[in-house]
């Protein structure tokens, strides 16, 4: 009951401060298992996806967030688990445990999944890197559809170490979605895929 | 029927102003919807004619409601939903003017303190202090702020644009409501009629001149801005304008010819307001502000709609008060 009028607040508070608009480009919002990969600017990202997303696809799409960070509070906490559901990721490595466990987790149990695969959030005007998490899940679930997707304008919404979010409107495009093809290797993959994503940006 | 008119009482005169609008409103919808089961597809310029008509519509729909709703909930929602409109207009103009990051706390402050702070005074009818808070006070504060962020890159240039976007949208906008909240003598309950009068005939310059440059195509006047601006067409809608005026007097606290120089000079603000808000629009690269919207940010185009009624209400709102003394 809490987490959901929470939720309707937030929504509503995003959509009067940015608009969350959802442009899907390259494929129609569907109810099938996907992996929505999208360039890292601010901490706003993720709620901005979410709320990009229609109610329909939001309750089967679950974002990642950093443990230390996110469980460091009950507020925290409450807020990532029980109004993103999200899946929690430990940053600091520990021991032989793979880091994308609790992913592979979700994936299994047919979860969709948000995914920010350059890792940290960049302030540059292009995305970082990507790391090669997406690759690794592309390879071990070919059946779920890799859709990649730009965020716009959000890091003037919210720039690091700001607390007062500002008014500006932003959009969320969606792209065609992509496939690793056989034999292709992961950096040329992970490259692959940072070009769909920075050629959302003009479109 | 003059007497049969005079002798209701206001509020069920400006009700009756109400069922006017919305009947002329239908009439031009039912008119759109046959225009566009006529159009075969072949034409295209008419088919996008039809499609922007039915688009104009549409605002003009939004437009009378939010005066409707705000003239049946009083004066303190009507300004309430003002304040609505300025934030999503500068929500707009904001998004297509680009900011750095030093830029922030000053448009938070923008956001959260003028604008709030500007409709608060509308509301309680500190008139004095609404046509200087801005221009004085905000625009001295703001600079200090931006200074502060510690970025001079650029930084004329983008106080210049912040300044002017809470001048078009916050201030501009917040002079509608203060319209009906002034104080004429022997005019209580009617100053919904002050408004109407404006939007009337600032729309119909503004649609006058639009047919005029459009009948008789000239050269215009400043070609990088504006293809259709032409001081000849802009005449004739400022004439057809201060005529419509003069014949709206009696709904209006002026004389004859008062209306008519009122409404020449609100006229006269909201068109060329309305070239301004094209430069500006030029400078960005952009053909109107919802255009971009459709593509990238998702604005519907607000700004396009207001923009002469931005220019025409502070310098409306100001020739009334001081030539009659309010």
């Amino acid at each position: 009951m809490l987490a959901k009028i929470m939720s309707l607040f937030l929504l509503g508070l995003i959509r009067a401060l940015t608009g969350a608009q959802a442009r899907w480009q390259g494929c129609p919002p569907k109810a099938e298992q996907r992996i929505y990969f999208a360039n890292h600017q601010s901490h706003a990202d993720l709620v901005l996806i979410w709320a990009a997303l229609p109610s329909e696809l939001r309750s089967i799409t679950r974002p990642i967030a950093a443990k230390d960070y996110w469980t460091k509070t009950p507020f925290k906490q409450w807020l990532t688990t029980a109004v993103f559901n999200a899946i929690y990721v430990d940053r600091a490595k520990t021991g032989d445990q793979d880091p994308l466990e609790p992913l592979i987790d979700a994936l299994e149990s047919g979860d969709s999944i948000i995914l920010f695969p350059e890792g940290t959030r960049g302030n540059q005007e292009e995305p970082q890197a990507f790391k090669s998490g997406l690759y690794n899940l592309a390879q071990k679930f070919p059946q779920v559809v890799l859709v990649p997707a730009w965020i716009n304008n959000v890091q003037r919404v919210m720039p690091k170490g700001e607390v007062v979010p500002v008014p500006i409107l932003c959009s969320v495009t969606f792209g065609a979605p992509l496939a690793l093809q056989e034999g292709e290797d992961r950096a040329a993959f992970l490259a692959r895929a940072r070009e769909a994503v920075l050629a959302l940006r003009e479109s | 029927m003059s007497s049969f008119l005079r002798n209701l009482s206001p509020s069920s005169q400006v009700g009756l102003l109400f069922v006017v609008v919305f009947g002329l409103l239908i009439v031009a919808g039912i008119a759109a919807l046959i225009m566009s089961l006529r159009d075969s597809g072949e034409d295209e310029i008419r088919t996008q004619d039809i499609k922007e008509f039915s688009s104009l519509l549409n605002t003009s729909w939004i437009m009378c409601t939010v005066f409707w709703v705000g003239w049946a909930l009083g004066e303190t929602v009507a300004t309430l939903l003002f304040a609505l409109v300025a934030f999503f207009a500068l929500r707009e103009f904001i998004t297509l003017s680009p900011t750095r990051r030093g830029d922030h706390r000053s448009l938070v402050l923008a956001f959260f303190v003028v604008l709030p702070v500007q409709f608060w005074l509308v509301m309680t009818e500190r008139f004095d202090l609404v046509t200087v808070f801005i221009p004085v006070y905000v625009f001295l504060a703001i600079p200090v702020v931006s200074a502060l962020a510690n970025d001079p890159q650029r930084f004329l240039e983008r106080n210049a644009k912040l300044q002017w976007g809470i001048m078009v949208c916050v201030y501009g906008i917040s002079h509608v409501p203060a319209l009906l909240l002034l104080d004429f003598p022997g005019y209580s309950g009617k100053n919904a009629f002050l408004v109407f009068f404006l939007v009337f005939v600032v729309q119909t310059g503004m649609l006058v001149q639009h047919l005029a440059a459009r009948k008789w195509p000239r050269p215009p006047t400043a070609p990088q801005v504006s293809q259709s601006f032409h001081w000849s067409s802009w005449l004739i809608g400022l004439a057809v304008g201060g005529v419509v005026g003069g014949l709206m007097s009696g709904l209006t606290p002026f004389k004859p010819a008062q209306a008519v120089a009122m409404a020449l000079i609100a006229c006269v603000a909201g068109s060329l307001g309305h070239l301004v808000m094209k430069a500006l629009k030029r400078d960005r690269g952009i053909t109107n502000w919802g255009s971009e919207g459709r593509s990238v940010t998702g604005a519907s185009g607000l700004l396009d709609r207001v923009d002469a009624l931005c220019f025409a209400a502070p310098v409306f709102f100001h020739s009334v008060r001081w030539y009659f003394g309010l």
